[in-house]
């Protein structure tokens, strides 16, 4: 099932002729009232589709930075409910912008599946990325989020051949989200030469737009992978910004949306420029 | 031993696991070491600490310790981190996991590798006995020992299977590893279990004296053995294992490990219902030169 607010958003960035600019924040980092002043200054600072991770005690697939992210949200408090109830205050502001909740699947199991989707729905969430849990053993959530209106969106790796796309497609809808590196969020880095074979490689497998993410820190390699992907995901290097604030006791906000909007911008013109 | 077999079929050129009392590690690095593999070992700050010694044989067999320093720098960080190690060099990196639990195919794999301990006992006992025991019992944390000592049994119906689990400073509040008795399940390292968790489905830390034992998951088969009433479940607190320790070193001249004090503290009790003339089987897994150091610190005695 796919919800209107993505493919809405994919179709006009195809109008466009520009790739998408996904920015990822952790939920509670460092507090709620300020992830929701984050959302809302990275929708103004031009991000156009939003991630939202919600605290997990052993996120496995994280590198450091998210990992601290993840510790700092579960400080605050916020637990899954929280993070429903900061998109619920975030989508009462904002119509358009599609918001995807990002995180691993024990949280969801314990709210159940059904009461998760329903929740998830009534706060105006578009979709959700659970990063461990595979294709095999999604059937019932997928069933739950399907009545829901919520797209579940997959994973595809480096090491994903052709018979595991076809796998990974089904089910899927929204965009895939291509991991550019072999590793964990932030470590590694994205080489442009690699992404574009295999984002051309999941876009024919999966028929979905493609976002690429796990290894995008800079402006300049932002600009490279919009050069060639459907939209670009930055997590750790907005992560890494709040953090710096708040060890030095600078407003998060401002730091992270100076760096949102150099994003953007390499987003937004990596095509003309390349065309120039 | 069975793993790294595995690894060099497969043409993997490097090895990492985790570790909690050190065990895995140290046959991890042994069997590295005979078959020239580079080591790298992921074991919480707070294990490498309560088992030195084992640290000491893993860095002599040429393995890397790599600390883990994050949340109660234990097992399950161990493991998160050894993950993280292993979807980054995914292509020449191969993954010992040290108990039945993560992502499929290891808990079977683990657990088939680890029964040659429960096929030989049943041999021996029907060898030695003429007939089969009437209990098995071991001590669990992820399970490895138990499931492997269990699996060639599960068939035998008259043969009452009974794991026991660390229940810490008591089953009553959260410092403990019990997972089957204090927990429920969810998804945690690639496996649906029983985990110690809070109603937001956060992974708690588990707790025992024993290092090898506070992995607040457990083996999916011992959840199915549980559920279905096949095996039983027990526990033991770090005080009865402390005490069951110094009996058997006592009693028996054998120096057990913390781990299986879990079991021997229950033994006499499983005696006392299977009755006289009944024979009970219990897994003695590890031996405890590792844990003299931290036995002393909790009887008070400097060495």
């Amino acid at each position: 099932m796919t919800t209107a607010r993505i493919d809405a958003r994919f179709a006009a960035l195809k109008a466009e002729g520009r790739a998408g600019f996904v920015a990822y924040v952790m939920a509670g980092d460092p507090s709620p009232e300020a992830t929701l002043d984050i959302l809302n200054g990275l929708v103004e600072a031009g991000a156009d589709v939003l991630e939202l991770g919600f605290p997990f005690s052993d996120p496995m697939a994280e590198g450091p930075t998210i990992q601290r992210a993840a510790l700092r949200g579960l400080k605050s408090g916020l637990t899954l409910k929280g993070t429903l109830e900061l998109a619920r205050r975030f989508r009462a502001g904002n119509a358009d912008t599609p918001l995807i909740l990002m995180g691993y699947l024990n949280p969801v199991e314990q709210m159940g599946y059904r009461a998760f989707a329903e929740a998830a729905e009534a706060a105006g969430v578009d979709g959700v990325i659970l990063v461990d849990c595979p294709p095999e053993e999604a059937a019932d959530l997928v069933e739950a989020l399907d009545s829901a209106h919520l797209s579940l969106i997959r994973l595809a790796t480096p090491t994903s051949d052709d018979e595991r796309l076809k796998v990974i497609a089904r089910g899927t809808s929204g965009f895939v989200y291509y991991v550019s590196v072999a590793g964990v969020t932030g470590v590694k880095e994205a080489v442009a030469g690699d992404v574009a074979p295999a984002v051309a490689r999941v876009r024919s497998a999966t028929g979905l737009p493609v976002a690429v993410g796990f290894g995008v820190k800079t402006a300049e390699r932002a600009a490279e992978i919009a050069r060639v992907a459907d939209a670009v995901v930055v997590g750790s290097a907005l992560v890494d910004r709040i953090e710096a604030a708040v060890t030095e006791n600078r407003d998060p906000v401002t730091d992270v949306l100076s760096l949102a909007r150099d994003l953007s911008h390499a987003v937004r013109n990596a095509r003309a420029a390349e065309t120039v | 031993m069975g793993q790294i077999l595995l690894a060099r079929r497969m043409g993997k050129t490097r090895i990492i696991a985790e570790t909690g009392a050190g065990q895995h590690g140290v046959a991890t690095a042994t069997v590295c070491a005979r078959f020239g593999l580079p080591c790298v070992v992921y074991m919480g700050a707070a294990d490498i600490e309560r088992q030195a010694p084992n640290v000491f044989r893993m860095k002599l067999l040429g393995a890397e310790v790599r600390p883990v320093t994050n949340g109660r720098a234990t097992l399950k960080e161990a493991m998160n981190e050894a993950m993280r190690d292993w979807v980054s060099n995914v292509g020449d990196t191969f993954y010992i996991i040290g108990t039945a639990a993560g992502p499929h195919p290891y808990p079977a794999m683990v657990r088939d590798f680890q029964s040659v301990i429960g096929r030989e006992a049943r041999e021996q006992m029907l060898a030695r006995t003429g007939r089969l025991p009437d209990a098995c019992v071991a001590a669990i944390g992820g399970g490895s020992n138990a499931i492997g000592l269990f699996h060639p049994f599960i068939g035998d119906e008259g043969v009452r299977l009974i794991g026991i689990e660390a229940a810490g400073l008591g089953l009553e509040g959260n410092s403990h590893a019990a997972s089957l008795q204090g927990g429920r399940p969810g998804v945690l390292h690639g496996n649906r279990t029983y985990l110690l968790q809070d109603d937001d489905g956060q992974i708690l830390e588990g707790h025992s004296i024993s290092a090898g034992l506070d992995y607040p998951g457990i083996g999916p088969e011992h959840a199915w053995l549980h559920q279905t009433g096949r095996a039983e479940y027990r526990a033991t607190t770090d005080a009865e294992a402390l005490e069951a320790f110094q009996l058997c070193a006592k009693l028996e001249g054998i120096i057990p490990a913390l781990e299986p004090s879990h079991a021997l503290a229950r033994v006499g009790e499983i005696a006392t219902e299977v009755g006289k003339g009944g024979n009970v089987v219990l897994n003695l897994c590890g031996r405890g030169d590792k844990d003299i150091f931290s036995v002393a610190k909790h009887l008070g005695v400097e060495l």
